[in-house]
């Protein structure tokens, strides 16, 4: 066991912790997209409510999420530390700071917009997913005689997004994410010891693409609900 | 053509000493190179009886990595894959004032003026340790079979002097491309792949004792380094401590 605690204490180790979780992340924002799209369907919040109301009893699903909060926490806390001891690693700065050409800038702040994206994490989670879970705020609907009401998850989102003021926020949230993919996305294969002319100019270009497409496509929905229920 | 120039550089009598930036005039000329205008500027300093301007050099052709120094916020100065001592001041103007300063990295500390101490170079190396391969003399030209393209890399792997600017442009002060640059120019190699696993593991827990930071993948080094060793042996070394911690037979 120790060549394990080694390994996890040295620097590379706790970056392929970062990689890592950080890949899966990037995999949760592909299914939590697509679930949330439902939210555009033109049924009046019938089949997001029925998701949700899934999402939030089965299982499985409940696992993984659980799983999903361990992960979001330890790449949180592996980060921060990650970026306090490099802080110390560096010292003193220099009296003229000039950057070195080809590199981005959310390279160098992936700790400030990580914190950023946590903030944003407890806002959206008190905006949904704590009031659906721990309190009876929501009203209920029923579609279905045997599966009886369910929450009205969709009217809380459709309320929630008449507020200019929480679409901004959402906004905002996104675009910081959308750094912190322009850089980590490719980051984290490099973290992985995968560089490889063939096709490391592909990841990047994926990288890119995903860093643009997702956030974007994220940001419809807050957009989407202003405009319809305003 | 004559250049007069003001030269704001940092000045520390010694590693506890707290430092500050002075600045002074000096004539130089477009055809000297960046230590040479320091050399100037020095003589004109001992004949004020000044305390000279202390700075690192010894092979001044680009080759011993010693000439560190942080010139207007990028070591080495402005230009692509150069030493100091090989940048010439014709890519300076007349009248520019160039600010100068150390090496900045917790594990590189400051002795004097533009002096640190990379030691700890030195002793990544050491604990790299050994080839058990008698390498004896230089062998007969394909005598090891080795590919083209391997051999290549292993090459510009070893064109690294060790002068450090990769961990003074890091925004984290990691020493990961120099460590990369020598665990790939001998693991890449039939003969240092004997020892590959051991080297590794040993190099990295150095490189971490040493108090360099973590690798955030930015780039910094590779765009400031003078022998453009290049980001994927990151990629490499990386690699190769996983193997080396997972599959390593050592418990
Ligand atoms: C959905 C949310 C998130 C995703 C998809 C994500 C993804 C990633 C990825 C892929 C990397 C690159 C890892 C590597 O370089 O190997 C990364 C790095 C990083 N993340 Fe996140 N992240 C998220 C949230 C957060 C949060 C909440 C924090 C909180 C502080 C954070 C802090 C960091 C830091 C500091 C790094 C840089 C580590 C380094 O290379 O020095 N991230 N992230
Ligand atoms: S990798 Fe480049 S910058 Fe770093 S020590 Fe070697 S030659 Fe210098
Ligand atoms: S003095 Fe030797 S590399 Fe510059």
């Amino acid at each position: 066991m120790k060549w394990l605690v080694e390994f996890f204490s040295s620097g590379i180790g706790k970056k392929l912790l970062m990689s890592l979780t950080g890949l899966f992340l990037i995999i949760f924002l592909v299914v939590h997209l697509a679930g949330n799209l439902q939210l555009l369907k033109d049924d009046n919040g019938q089949s997001f409510n029925i998701y949700a109301k899934f999402m939030t009893s089965n299982p499985l699903i409940k696992t993984v999420s659980y799983g999903l909060y361990f992960f979001i926490l330890l790449h949180a806390v592996v980060g921060i530390l990650i970026a306090w001891s490099n802080k110390q690693a560096k010292g003193k700065g220099y009296a003229v700071s000039a950057s070195s050409p080809n590199t981005s800038w959310a390279s160098k702040n992936m700790a400030l917009l990580g914190t950023l994206i946590l903030a944003f994490l407890f806002i959206h989670m008190g905006d949904f997913w704590y009031k659906m879970k721990f309190t009876d705020l929501l009203p209920y609907v029923t579609y279905d005689a045997e599966m009886g009401p369910i929450k009205n998850l969709y009217a809380r989102t459709a309320e929630a997004f008449s507020d200019p003021l929480i679409v901004i926020t959402y906004l905002i949230g996104m675009a910081v994410l959308s750094f912190h993919l322009w850089h980590g996305f490719q980051s984290a294969f490099q973290t992985l010891g995968i560089n490889h002319p063939k096709y490391s100019p592909l990841i990047r270009a994926a990288g890119k693409a995903f860093a643009i497409l997702i956030p974007l496509a994220y940001a419809i929905i807050p957009i989407w609900h202003y405009f319809n229920h305003a | 053509m004559d250049m007069k120039l003001n030269i704001k550089v940092w000045r520390q009598k010694n590693s506890s000493a707290s430092g500050a930036f002075e600045t002074y005039q000096v004539n130089a000329n477009e055809h000297m190179s960046f230590l040479e205008m320091l050399d100037v500027l020095n003589e004109d300093l001992v004949s004020k009886k000044m305390e000279p301007i202390a700075f690192e050099h010894d092979c001044r052709e680009g080759i011993c990595g010693t000439c560190c120094m942080v010139i207007n916020g990028r070591p080495h100065g402005p230009n692509a894959g150069t030493t100091t001592c090989q940048l010439h001041m014709r890519f300076f103007k007349d009248g520019d004032t160039i600010v100068v300063e150390p090496y900045r990295a917790k594990a590189f500390p400051v002795l004097k003026d533009l002096v640190v101490d990379r030691a700890a170079f030195d002793r990544i190396i050491q604990a790299g340790g050994y080839i058990s391969v008698n390498a004896g003399q230089a062998p007969d030209g394909n005598s090891i079979p080795i590919g083209k393209e391997r051999a290549a890399r292993a090459f510009e792997a070893a064109a690294c002097i060790g002068c450090g600017a990769c961990v003074a442009a890091c925004p984290n002060g990691s020493a990961m491309l120099f460590t990369s640059a020598k665990v790939s120019h001998l693991g890449l190699l039939p003969q240092g792949e004997v020892e590959s696993e051991r080297r590794v593991s040993a190099m990295v827990a150095q490189m971490d004792k040493e108090g360099f930071g973590m690798c955030s993948n930015v780039g910094a080094c590779e765009a400031e380094c003078p022998k453009e060793i290049k980001l994927d042996n990151i990629a490499f070394l990386n690699r190769s401590y996983f193997k080396s911690k997972f599959k390593g037979r050592e418990a």
